[in-house]
């Protein structure tokens, strides 16, 4: 709990603020937005939360939702897909990407950062091939049901009820905990960020690991994708899910996973996207802020908690010497 | 004590918790080695800290030159004279021998970097070193020990008077530790003087003039020149008379636990490797460092997989390929770089315990949480780890124990061949002999030892049986009866025995 105390209190602040500063903030509507906001993006940042632990990083995240988030209304409506299966061939797609990194990265031993940049161009220059560089939807009926998925809600009291990409978040959160803290193969994952090398030595296949890693990002990836193109109905493949991978990592990062491996909590990764998404809502509602400071506002709430959590862990740190 | 050029009195240093020095006291006179000794955390790197100003003392004084001085930072500390050499190097690797002299303080003219001067002066100070190599090679194509003096004469061109050197040999081969000594008492001819940390009584022997020792952030004794003996000196550093465990009984030899026929490192393709190791046996290798010791170790472990031969352990032959496989074996090596290589620093003293065998003892794919704290228990109580608890993380403990934990990770996977790269490397005296005396524990029970060491003394004390190599290939064989220092060191320097068996 100690180690996403910062966060949270970033939270709680963030909603103050803003619920002072507007009283459309508190209503049911915005409140069960900014939840469906956070699963969307959380599923995100929880992949890209596994490759930040072993060490690495994944910058093609908002190409895969590109690729997969326009293929799939590609696939059903243009092409007649049945749904079901052009969901699991949008997985597979992820399985395959996630591999083609991991593989790189430990059996060629490429730099991530290079491996996955490259990733980022490529899958959205093939999207805009495949498709035409046209944009790509369900358009307004016939798909009510499948996009259900994306949109509906659990109603509770007044306006307020729970979106179903929440619920999904939720459901994959208590996953990837179990996964991570639970497993042996989350324990490796922990410790082959903290020391590859000793790792090994110990007897772990950490290739496979890494891998593992990788797999899980661009799966969370392209099922995020397939949500978003549910949730949104209509994408342009020429800038969808631009900046994703960005907001994935910043989220991480504000959760207090270290980019020099080996840390992070799942609560805290969900707390941070809870925040980028507050924060988003923040600049949307309150008047005098301006939407194109956007980018300027979460940059400098991001830097001020990196350098909070840093104070505080040398403080840390000296005092366990103590 | 007239001529002091350094005078340290009272120092006390706390830090939260902790008193690392007090009230300490060192005189260095002019063109004088002393050599600072004392087990580790006995405050001797604090003490330099404060002298090279990279922290302050609490309180004390340092005189230089019988004028109190306040150090603020290593600048101040560089411009009166005293320049510290860490132990791991503080070099640019990928920069020339030159610009790494002059880094942070390259000489100007019209603001610009005046190349010509800091070649001339790198020209000029690394003569006065006697190093032979040109100011602009850059400096990764150089041996460490090449770098080691390269860090003296950065420290010399800023006219250092009092060159603190931590540790310098702890990566350097024979020959390079020699000509270091050279240099040093160069040194010391041309009014220098050296205050050498170092944990190689040997060393300290053959240079010091006098050696002061540091106990528990106190100072223990010191010795003159005529009265540096070995187990003087030990008897200071820990308080005590050290046990020789030299008289121990021999062991009861079983079976053949590790076969090795025809094995070939990556580094060394063009030698094969023969040998074997019985179960309850310890065995030693001895060799000059790069005589492909450790790379032998990494092959039989998988870590780096040789490139032919073949490995017999517990009934299986074949080249491990990989650690896991390795393991699954029956062998577990305890690597050299135990920070970088041991352990996971940032994590629990139980994590590290468990980590080798945390998939026997799982509960299907989950980690057994109560498994894993008795494992670690038993290990704290079988090792004598201490550690305030199993949550304690592995940065916070010191040498020996760090060790002992990376020793109780594969203990917990009972293997029947252990590997161990110079298993004390760092480590202080006393808890040196507890790793020697858990050594002999395990080949009594029945555990195939097979350790690499550059300590000669170790080898000596600890083995059955010495294997002792020479660039690549095993030199020749020694027997208990027939180690001697001479012996060894001709077979490492590559002389072949006349009467060897």
């Amino acid at each position: 709990m100690k180690n996403i105390r910062g966060i949270l209190v970033t939270l709680v602040v963030v909603y103050v603020i803003t619920a002072f500063l507007n009283e459309n903030f508190l209503g049911g509507y915005n409140q069960s937005k900014q939840l469906e906001r956070t699963g969307l993006y959380g599923i995100l940042s929880l992949g890209v939360a596994f490759v930040i632990i072993t060490r690495g990083i994944d910058l093609s995240i908002g190409s895969v939702v590109c690729l997969v988030g326009c293929g799939l209304p590609w696939l059903v409506v243009r092409h007649g897909w049945h749904p079901a299966t052009a969901v699991g061939l949008g997985l597979l797609v992820g399985l395959v990407i996630g591999l083609f990194h991991g593989l790189l990265i430990t059996k060629l031993k490429l730099q991530p950062f290079v491996v996955t940049l490259c990733g980022l161009l490529i899958y959205r220059g093939a999207t805009r091939g495949i498709t035409d560089d046209q944009s790509q939807g369900f358009g307004n009926s016939g798909y009510e049901s499948f996009r259900e998925w994306g949109t509906g809600e659990i109603e509770l009291v007044g306006k307020f009820s729970l979106p179903y990409p929440f619920l999904i978040l939720v459901v994959l959160s208590i996953a990837a905990w179990i996964f991570l803290r639970k497993t042996i193969w989350g324990r490796y994952l922990f410790a082959l960020g903290n020391n590859e090398e000793a790792t090994r030595l110990s007897g772990v296949n950490t290739d496979r690991m890494i891998i593992l890693s990788y797999v899980i990002c661009s799966m969370l990836a392209s099922l995020g994708g397939m949500l978003f193109i549910l949730n949104g109905n209509s994408a342009q493949p020429s800038d969808y899910g631009n900046f994703f991978e960005l907001y994935a990592i910043a989220a991480a990062v504000l959760g207090g996973c270290s980019l020099r491996g080996g840390e992070g909590t799942i609560l805290g990764v969900i707390i941070g996207t809870a925040v980028m998404q507050l924060l988003k809502n923040m600049i949307n509602l309150v008047t005098w802020l301006e939407t194109h400071m956007e980018f300027f506002i979460v940059g400098l709430v991001l830097l001020l908690a990196v350098v909070m959590d840093e104070i505080a862990k040398r403080r840390a740190a000296k005092k366990r010497l103590g | 004590m007239g001529d002091c050029l350094l005078e340290v009195r009272g120092v006390t240093k706390r830090f939260p918790g902790v008193v690392a020095l007090s009230g300490v006291d060192l005189q260095v006179r002019e063109a004088e080695v002393v050599a600072l000794i004392g087990e580790n955390g006995a405050g001797k790197s604090t003490l330099m800290k404060i002298l090279a100003g990279v922290q302050p003392a609490d309180e004390g004084e340092l005189l230089i030159e019988g004028k109190a001085r306040q150090f603020s930072g290593v600048h101040e500390a560089q411009e009166a004279g005293v320049a510290l050499i860490h132990q791991e190097l503080n070099l640019a690797d990928n920069l020339t021998v030159e610009e790494n002299m002059f880094l942070g303080r390259e000489p100007r003219k019209f603001g610009w970097i005046n190349q010509k001067l800091i070649h001339e002066e790198a020209q000029r100070v690394l003569e006065m070193v006697g190093l032979d190599v040109a100011p602009d090679t850059i400096l990764s194509d150089l041996t460490l020990g090449k770098q080691q003096l390269v860090e003296i004469a950065k420290a010399l061109s800023t006219k250092a008077r009092v060159i603190i050197m931590d540790e310098p040999t702890s990566s350097l081969s024979l020959s390079e530790a020699e000509r270091l000594f050279e240099v040093i008492c160069d040194l010391r001819q041309r009014g220098v003087s050296v205050i050498y940390i170092s944990h190689r009584l040997g060393e300290v022997k053959e240079l010091a003039d006098r050696v002061v020792v540091f106990r528990d952030g106190e100072n223990a004794g010191k010795l003159e020149r005529e009265e540096i003996e070995h187990d003087a000196m030990v008897r200071l550093m820990v308080g005590r008379d050290v046990s020789q465990f030299y008289q121990r009984t021999p062991h009861e030899l079983g079976e053949v636990a590790l076969l090795v026929k025809g094995l070939r490192s990556v580094e060394h393709p063009e030698h094969t490797l023969d040998f074997e190791v019985r179960a309850g046996e310890v065995v030693g290798v001895a060799g000059l460092v790069g005589a492909g010791r450790s790379e032998m170790l990494a092959a039989l472990f998988g870590a780096q997989p040789g490139l032919g031969g073949e490995v017999t352990v517990g009934g299986v032959t074949g080249l491990p390929r990989s650690p896991a496989e390795a393991l699954n074996r029956g062998l577990a090596l305890v690597p050299e770089d135990r920070k970088g290589q041991g352990l996971i620093l940032d994590m629990a003293v139980k994590e590290n315990m468990s980590l080798a065998s945390l998939r026997r003892d799982a509960k299907g794919p989950f980690v057994d949480q109560t498994k894993e704290e008795e494992l670690t228990k038993e290990m704290t109580e079988a090792l004598s780890v201490k550690t305030p608890g199993s949550w304690q993380l592995a940065r916070y403990l010191s040498g020996g124990n760090q060790q002992k934990i990376v020793l109780a990770k594969w203990l917990a996977l009972k293997p029947k061949v252990l590997l161990l790269d110079e298993p004390t490397r760092g480590i202080d005296i006393g808890a040196k002999e507890e790793i020697y005396l858990l050594m002999e524990r395990f080949a009594k029970e029945g555990m195939a030892v097979l350790f690499v060491s550059s300590e000669m003394e170790e080898i000596m004390g600890v083995a059955d049986r010495a294997l002792v190599m020479h660039e690549g290939r095993i030199s020749g064989e020694l027997g208990r009866e027939d180690f001697t220092e001479e012996a060894i060191m001709e077979l490492a320097t590559g002389r072949t025995l006349k009467n060897a068996s």
